[in-house]
């Protein structure tokens, strides 16, 4: 490990321009002459659109512009795609109902786009959109998922899909379960609530479509973490732009967790009305605006149950789950609940027999979509809170009945019952770090020096694997992917030794312009100083499928890797050419070519300059330059795992959960930078906690959103927080030449069930058994009242 | 339009504007200073802090106007050139940003903060910065890098 290679906490590069308030974020460009974007919304979840009068607001001062729906189809764009084909389990293919940049017909979310306002400043804009007169029939909202599905009389979300289900997916082998089942020694049973948030990046939204007509060409700045696939979605499907024609930059951006990969409706609004007013459009969103019309994510109402033999071993898992779509399909939503939520329902377990039915809903709220962690903390809770229950009614020590239950290290690659293979890993090795750095043997100790105090004190474990390193294409495609996600690299070698890298992956936090350069200035043994890595901008990049799903590392960083492989083989066929050696005996370390066996030696910077001044090169073999491409498609998911331990204390006296410890035990396999993984663990693990114990989205049985805006919606703040211990135990990926797993899910997945574990651990005296999140105060203080009155009776 | 006095960075600054114009408004668009940012619209995130007259600030609630003949420090105003202030240095050494979107707020608020509690506890650190949500990086760090500055500061005070 060199200083600043791999393994190394490098500090971050791109610290200078966040820390010096010089970073640029989308609100911070302005186009000369650009004019503003205010979207009218809906005020109601479900109303036919009977008229929208926008001559009023036309003629309004400073108005440039009034598009409607209408506008939209006149001119022949699309809708916004949907990603992803899921495939009921009666071999139909899902309701796939249009997804309008600007509402037609009818509008189906408290917050969907009706129209667009433009004009010379956005208090201009807001003022011409309230002139704007609406004619809505309102109808009865379906809100409550299982209400919904029972739609009555009242007219469906979607006319195609008359009961609001989108698609009822299947997985596993339901008569071996159901058989399972039959023979179990002991069932546990749980209904749980995977509630509803709002991922609430604290950058909001923005983007500026500017049409250069000189040159017939578009350019968009966008808040994505995707700009290739923007460019494509909304180039091929929206606005039948050619993609050479079609520039999409995501400069800095402020946070994403998902919530920025969508291709939402204001890019294409921007982007389509930049031409038609001749001028650049801006729009950025309010953050109340934000919590209407950002993807939200989770929404899952599951029935689950566990089967267990006479040795506490889990023998059967199934369950069914409602999952939430909103009123449209996002861009990516149809896989969530089902291949990232359905395949992970073995975890960290040897459990043979695994069944999971998926409903997706249409309702009237906003759609919902991939947020951190997307399926895999839903499948996680799922799993962790069966086991501890299971625990519980076993009389059987939690962290003991799940060593009864892993996956030996002898079983890998293990062959899960719900369609993964998993590559590798110790989970008895994270769990005994977990338990050894929480000081698992000295809590009960600590919960009775609590309990003089008047405070329960709980501890809760939570196991978590997921499948991340997005994915194969071949593998997805067959389940429905309507892309690929392999990832690109281009290592552009410079006359003089320095090197640009260019990447698919796209950094909003997660500190690549650092950690690939690692992995460069290591592999070409050249000074980090000499790296640069150059993300964000669809004119620079050739191409990439982006960052999310903890995949930049494994999958970019391996394109990056065979890139490089590509530049070090060039340059050995330079250097024997230099040497008069045969390439054969050339060997490349260190940033050194050396003929084996000999002093002679020639350095990356020389073999650099030779590529671009040819003269002693072997140039009948050979073409000058160096400079290479690699795209990477991936074998096999990664198999990030670990345990985590939350220790609580409640107060019964007002129901309020303090975190006193957490510790978290993960293995990513190897490791790049260990303080960038560690922050990604914290962020990852607020996130849960907020999840656990904050945060929920409300709606009104109107489909009116109650909590619309940081007054009522309840952000982790810093004194919620604790400090978090972080530990790593490295089972190497065995499938990419790095041995990453990725890391920047981990935290939002293994966190929700170790805060609930652990509350209903300090609350399992009164009697209680489960309570949902988020467990707030009151949720508490009920749950509490509930058991002391039980126990009275 | 009322035209409007005050020092900004350091700066003697004049310009028109609107009565109902937030400072933060005033900021990025009339001066070009993109460091202070806008998070939210009820008051609640900080991204948006800055000094004034020594204080930190929300500079989504204060009136442009209502800043008149104020000294205002924003985070351009930290340090000049490739200089960092210790708060700043503090924050790259203990990675405590990560989107970097909420920093230039964060780092005001513990400008403020160590210039009241020099010597702040850990409670005293999450307490202060309730106000600075931080969606990326857990708090965790941002501690670390509130003590390193702090220890930093109180040698510098005492050399």
């Amino acid at each position: 490990m060199t200083t600043n290679g791999i393994g190394a906490a490098v500090k971050r590069r791109e610290d200078f321009r966040f820390i010096k308030g010089l970073g640029k974020y989308t609100d911070d460009f302005n186009l000369p002459g650009q004019l503003y974007l205010y979207v009218l919304r809906s005020p109601v979840a479900h109303a036919k659109i009977n008229g929208i009068d926008t001559s009023a607001a036309k003629s309004a001062p400073g108005v440039a512009a009034v598009f409607t729906g209408a506008d939209i189809d006149a001119s022949g764009a699309g809708g916004l795609p949907c990603g992803w084909l899921v495939t009921s389990r009666d071999g139909q293919p899902m309701k796939e109902p249009k997804h309008p940049i600007l509402a037609t017909g009818k509008v189906r979310h408290v917050g969907d786009p009706i129209a667009a306002v433009i004009a010379d400043t956005l208090n201009h804009a807001r003022d011409a959109a309230e002139l704007i007169t609406l004619d809505l029939e309102e109808m009865p909202a379906h809100v409550d998922m299982k209400r919904a599905t029972t739609v009555g009389g009242a007219l469906p979300v979607h006319d195609e899909a008359v009961d609001n289900i989108c698609f009822d997916w299947e997985l596993g082998d339901k008569a071996a379960t159901d058989a399972a089942f039959a023979r179990a020694a002991h069932v546990t049973k749980l209904d749980l609530i995977n509630n509803r948030l709002v991922p609430n990046a604290i950058e909001p939204r923005a983007a500026i479509g500017y049409y250069d007509i000189g040159r017939d060409e578009y350019t968009l700045y966008t808040t994505s973490q995707n700009p290739h696939v923007i460019r494509l979605l909304m180039g091929a499907f929206v606005l039948q732009i050619p993609e050479h024609k079609l520039r999409v930059y995501a400069p800095d951006v402020g946070g994403g967790f998902g919530s920025k990969i969508y291709h939402y409706a204001e890019e294409a609004i921007v982007t389509w009305a930049s031409k038609r007013v001749g001028k650049p459009v801006k729009w950025v969103a309010d953050r109340s605006e934000a919590f209407m019309s950002d993807a939200h994510g989770r929404d899952h109402i599951t029935h689950a149950e566990m089967a267990f033999d006479a040795d506490g071993k889990a023998i059967g898992l199934r369950c069914e789950t409602l999952a939430n779509m909103g009123g449209y399909l996002s861009t990516f939503a149809p896989c969530i609940p089902t291949w990232l939520h359905g395949t992970l329902l073995a975890g960290q377990y040897a459990t043979p027999a695994v069944y999971c039915n998926v409903k997706a809903v249409f309702t009237n709220t906003v759609p919902v979509d991939a947020y951190r962690g997307a399926g895999r903390p839903e499948a996680t809770y799922i799993l962790e809170r069966l086991m501890n229950k299971a625990a519980q009614e076993l009389g059987v020590d939690q962290a003991e009945l799940r060593r009864r239950n892993f996956i030996q290290p002898n079983q890998f690659p293990y062959q899960t019952p719900v369609a993964v293979v998993y590559d590798t890993g110790n989970y008895q090795a994270s769990l005994d770090l977990a338990l050894q750095m929480a000081d698992y043997a000295g809590f009960p100790a600590r919960k009775a020096e609590a309990k003089n105090r008047g405070k329960l004190r709980g501890i809760g474990l939570a196991s978590y694997i997921e499948a991340c390193g997005i994915a194969p294409s071949s593998l997805v495609g067959a389940l429905g992917a309507r892309a690929g996600l392999y990832e690109a690299a281009t290592v552009r070698v410079n006359p003089t030794g320095s090197v640009a890298v260019l990447t698919g992956s796209h950094s909003h936090g997660q500190g690549h312009e650092t950690t690939f350069a690692q992995v460069v200035s290591d592999k070409l043994g050249i000074d980090i100083g000499a790296v640069e890595i150059v993300h964000g901008d669809t004119a620079k990049i050739p191409f990439g499928m982006g960052t999310y799903g903890s995949r930049s590392l494994a999958v970019g960083g391996t394109a990056i890797v065979k890139a490089l492989d590509k530049v070090i083989e060039k340059g050995r066929k330079i250097a024997a050419h230099l040497m008069e050696a045969s390439e054969e005996d050339i060997t490349f370390e260190n940033g050194t070519y050396t003929v084996k066996g000999t002093d002679k030696a020639k350095g990356f910077g020389e073999i650099a300059l030779t590529a671009y001044v040819p003269h002693k090169f072997p140039i009948d073999q050979l073409e000058p330059g160096l400079e290479e491409t690699a795209f990477y498609d991936p074998k096999n998911f990664t198999y990030p795992a670990g345990t985590y331990v939350c220790e609580v204390e409640v107060d019964p006296k007002t129901g309020e959960t303090k975190i006193m410890s957490f510790v978290a035990a993960d293995d990513f396999g190897n490791i790049v930078n260990p303080m960038i993984v560690e922050g990604q663990v914290h962020g990852g693990i607020a996130q849960g906690i907020g999840q656990a114990i904050l945060e929920n989205t409300v709606y009104d049985e109107n489909g009116q959103l109650l909590t619309g805006s940081y007054m009522d919606y309840s952000m982790p703040r810093a004194d919620d927080v604790p400090s978090i211990k972080v530990g790593t135990t490295v089972t190497p990926c065995t499938h990419n030449p790095l041995g990453v797993k990725g890391c920047g899910e981990a935290g939002a997945i293994g966190s929700p069930p170790a805060v609930i574990n652990a509350i209903v651990d300090a609350l399992k005296d009164y009697g209680v058994d489960h309570i949902d999140m988020p467990a707030t105060s009151e949720k508490v203080w009920r749950a509490i009242q509930g058991g002391m009155k039980q126990a009275a009776e | 339009m009322p035209n409007l006095s005050l020092e900004v960075n350091g700066r003697s600054v004049s310009g028109d504007a609107p009565p109902h114009m937030l400072l933060v408004d005033f900021l990025r668009k009339g001066l070009d200073l993109t460091g202070t940012h806008v998070g939210c619209d009820t008051s609640q995130c900080g991204a948006c802090v800055v000094l004034m007259d020594g204080n930190s600030v929300k500079a989504c609630t204060v009136l442009a106007h209502q800043a008149a003949g104020s000294k205002v420090t924003t985070v351009e105003g930290l340090s000049n050139g490739a200089e960092l202030h210790p708060v700043q240095a503090a924050f790259r050494e203990a990675h405590a940003l990560q989107c970097g979107f909420c920093t230039p707020g964060m780092i005001m608020s513990t400008v403020d903060l160590l210039a009241k509690i020099p010597n702040p506890s850990e409670d005293d650190i999450r307490n202060w910065l309730k106000g600075n949500i931080c969606r990326c990086t857990g708090y965790h760090n941002i501690v670390k890098a509130v003590q390193i500055a702090a220890g930093q500061m109180r040698q510098s005070a005492a050399a």
